[in-house]
């Protein structure tokens, strides 16, 4: 029996001290969210801790919805002090975090980046438009005369348009943490769906039930769409193996693989970084990160971390990160973003809508 | 007489099928073994084929202004022409570097510095992405002997990087270390203890059934459960730092005791009886009885399951993920508390990265962490074979 309480007195002892440990001040700027932003933000966190005498940024890639999770938890210094996004936070999240407290928000836009459908490079190059690509993904489509839906029945790409080869459907594509999916979602799905009758009429007949035909964007799940973790190397392993199966992922990616893949132009726009900054190729989207301004008096150097960022060398036209894929942001928009980083501009619900 | 032919045949022909039956199970295991040692010499060939070039990284040699414009400006350090294939991620030190030597102030060295991958990848006879112009300049500083690939001793001195030139695995090797150390102080001195008490001490009754089961169960459970269980107690509850090498080294221990607890009980049950029952004969309580005697003896089987344990741990990503080790982590821990990242997450990682030139490093980072897993479990086995005791 002693022995007992002995073992049992050890192991809370342990705890405790454990507990007791903790109160230490925050040197390290910690940082959460999108695996798209990742390669960038890590890259300047490098540059952060090797050019200065701060200690280097710990970032963590958990996807664009999971970092939002982390970030709007509390205002405490054990939460993330910046997210980084792959698309806008949601009003959802926003009042999440007022919730919790974290109401001082800054929305720092970085850069650009396309959205590939990309396919192994044996292949023939392939033009395919946003309504084709959505009829091959979503999972409950319209039928051949337009007037109601049923789920998804093709399987073939010349099944859909007449025009496009004999070839089986099959995308390998981000999970739904991924921001890289939302923006999928709602640039190639939700874009066309909320003009076609055919499903906001069901919307409209019943608005609590059928809130989703609102703005459709339900990606199939009978096996055609595989969704492939958040690594995006194995979507370029996947391409290679299998050269029916087209690719969804970032354009850094494809620039990297460039010799493996290749891109499929939509609407005849090749994703290309002119292309996806002026706005002409359709399936792109901004990268920007959160700054949770109540703790940039309390983290060293979080402030000189976005200074860092947000500078000519790092996201400027022929800055560090655009080597390794980033798209940079018109002119007037990086001096946009240096000036809501030195002011502290607080973001509001407003904003978001 | 023919009777007895008879008999002899029919035996003959049950010996005969006996016999076959025997070749065609001896045959089926020979063919599993060899099934297995198939896929091992592809695995290790596939590794160590994409590994070993990462041993070796291209070097330059360059002339390097150390003066006040450089200083400000790292990018003076060199010569304009190289500044495309010497490595930005070296140059960029060399402000701090001038801060921290005077000495070196005002004057010029010609020195080897660390090239781009890109280069590295192209010595190499891999897809890189060189411009024409660039590889003409590199067949030319070869032919003059400026160029050259030597030890990548940066692939052990430097942490994580963006630049794969630079991206080593020191701050993951070392972060192992420091998870090891925690999960070993903390599993083994309660692994054993509880192991002591259920096996010599506890009464066998339903309560000590329930547990025996509830470990047993636990030991299969998968390992990312525990990953779960380490964020709600230990980050969520106690307040222990995200990403710390503690929180990972007790939540790997979580996973760890029970596998410690089911190893030392066997340990302990291997002991002969008779050898407590003499020491209780000559008189020694419970404790000196365990203590003296059963411990010691059972002592290596408790250090070869404990090692098992560990090795398994070090190999274990799953839970990591939950309590947020797997992250880009590139200092070099230096304490307990510190942020922290391990060998297996830092492969993950590197499997992850768009650049080509981390195939081969992340190729090399297995090799590193396979060697490390081999000689715990030869640690494992000569333990065994030196200090078991046969009854």
């Amino acid at each position: 029996m002693k022995k007992q309480i002995f073992a049992i007195a050890a192991v809370a002892a342990t705890c405790f001290t454990l507990g007791a440990n903790i109160a230490h001040a925050e040197e390290r700027i910690h940082i959460v969210g999108s695996s798209t932003v990742y390669p960038f933000a890590s890259y300047t966190a490098e540059e952060f801790g090797q050019t200065t005498r701060y200690k280097t940024p710990v970032i963590e890639s958990t996807g664009s919805g999971g970092g939002m999770k982390l970030f709007c938890a509390g205002d405490g210094l054990n939460t993330p002090d910046i997210t980084n996004a792959s698309r806008r936070m949601k009003a959802k999240e926003f009042k999440l975090c007022a919730k919790n407290g974290v109401n001082d928000i800054t929305e720092v836009v970085i850069g650009f980046d396309g959205i590939a459908i990309a396919q192994s490079k044996a292949n023939k190059g392939i033009n395919l438009t946003r309504k084709q690509i959505m009829l091959a993904v979503a999972a409950e489509v319209p039928n051949k005369a337009g007037t109601a839906l049923i789920p998804n029945p093709y399987h073939k790409w010349n099944e859909i348009d007449a025009s496009l080869p004999n070839r089986p459907i099959i995308f390998y594509g981000p999970p739904t943490s991924s921001g890289t999916r939302d923006a999928f979602q709602d640039l190639v799905m939700k874009h066309l769906t909320k003009h076609m009758d055919v499903y906001t009429k069901l919307y409209k007949a019943d608005k609590k039930k059928n809130k989703k035909y609102k703005k459709y964007k339900t990606i199939r799940t009978d096996g055609v769409y595989v969704p492939s973790g958040e690594n995006d190397n194995l979507i370029v392993q996947k391409l290679i193996k299998d050269k029916n199966a087209f690719g969804i992922f970032g354009y850094s990616f494809l620039e990297e693989n460039s010799d493996r893949v290749s891109a499929a132009s939509i609407e005849g726009v090749q994703p290309e970084p002119d292309a996806i900054s002026s706005g002409k190729y359709p399936v792109s989207r901004s990268l920007q990160f959160y700054v949770k301004n109540d703790h940039l008096k309390k983290v060293k150097g979080m402030q000189e971390y976005i200074n860092l960022f947000v500078s000519e060398d790092m996201i400027g036209r022929d800055g560090n990160l655009t080597d390794i894929g980033l798209i940079p942001l018109p002119d007037a928009r990086r001096e946009k973003a240096r000036h809501d980083t030195s002011v502290h501009k607080k973001l509001t619900l407003a904003d978001l809508k | 007489m023919s009777k007895q032919v008879l008999a002899n045949m029919k035996t003959n022909k049950r010996l005969r099928k006996r016999y076959r039956k025997e070749k065609l199970f001896k045959g089926s295991a020979i063919f599993a073994l060899s099934l297995a040692a198939a896929f091992l010499v592809f695995f290790f060939y596939n590794i160590i084929n994409q590994g070993y070039s990462a041993l070796v990284q291209a070097q330059i040699l360059v002339d390097v202004q150390y003066n006040e414009a450089s200083h400000k400006s790292y990018r003076k350090a060199i010569d304009k022409s190289y500044r495309k294939i010497v490595s930005r991620g070296w140059l960029r030190t060399l402000p701090i570097y001038m801060e921290d030597h005077p000495e070196v102030m005002n004057t010029v060295r010609n020195e080897w510095v660390v090239a781009t991958a890109d280069v590295d990848q192209y010595l190499k006879g891999k897809s890189n992405r060189l411009k024409d112009k660039q590889k003409r300049q590199i067949d030319k500083l070869q032919e003059e002997g400026k160029v050259k690939l030597s030890f990548n001793s940066n692939f052990f001195t430097n942490g994580d990087s963006k630049m794969a030139e630079l991206a080593g695995i020191k701050s993951a090797l070392v972060g192992s270390i420091y998870v090891l150390i925690v999960t070993l102080l903390v599993a083994l001195p309660i692994g054993v203890m509880t192991a002591i008490y259920l096996e010599e001490f506890a009464p066998d009754n339903r309560l000590t059934q329930v547990i025996e089961v509830n470990i047993n169960n636990l030991a299969a459970i998968p390992s990312i459960l525990f990953g779960l269980l380490g964020l709600a107690i230990f980050i969520n509850f106690f307040g222990v730092p995200r990403s710390s090498a503690l929180v990972g080294g007790l939540t790997l221990a979580l996973m760890t005791l029970p596998v410690i607890i089911i190893t030392t009980r066997a340990a302990l049950r291997a002991v002969p009886h008779t050898i407590r029952e003499a020491a209780y004969g000559l008189g020694a309580s419970k404790w000196q009885t365990v203590w003296h005697h059963t411990l010691p003896l059972a002592l290596p089987g408790i250090l070869t399951g404990s090692i098992i344990g560990l090795a398994q741990a070090m190999g274990e990503t799953a839970p990591l993920l939950i309590i947020g080790m797997m992250a880009y982590i590139p200092d070099t821990p230096t304490g307990f508390t510190e942020v922290a990242t391990v060998l297996p997450a830092q492969i993950f990682t590197w499997a992850g990265e768009s650049i080509r030139a981390y195939e081969e490093r992340t190729a090399a980072a297995i090799l590193v962490l396979l060697s490390l897993l081999l000689s715990m479990n030869s640690l494992a086995v000569w333990l065994r074979k030196r200090f078991e005791t046969r009854w």
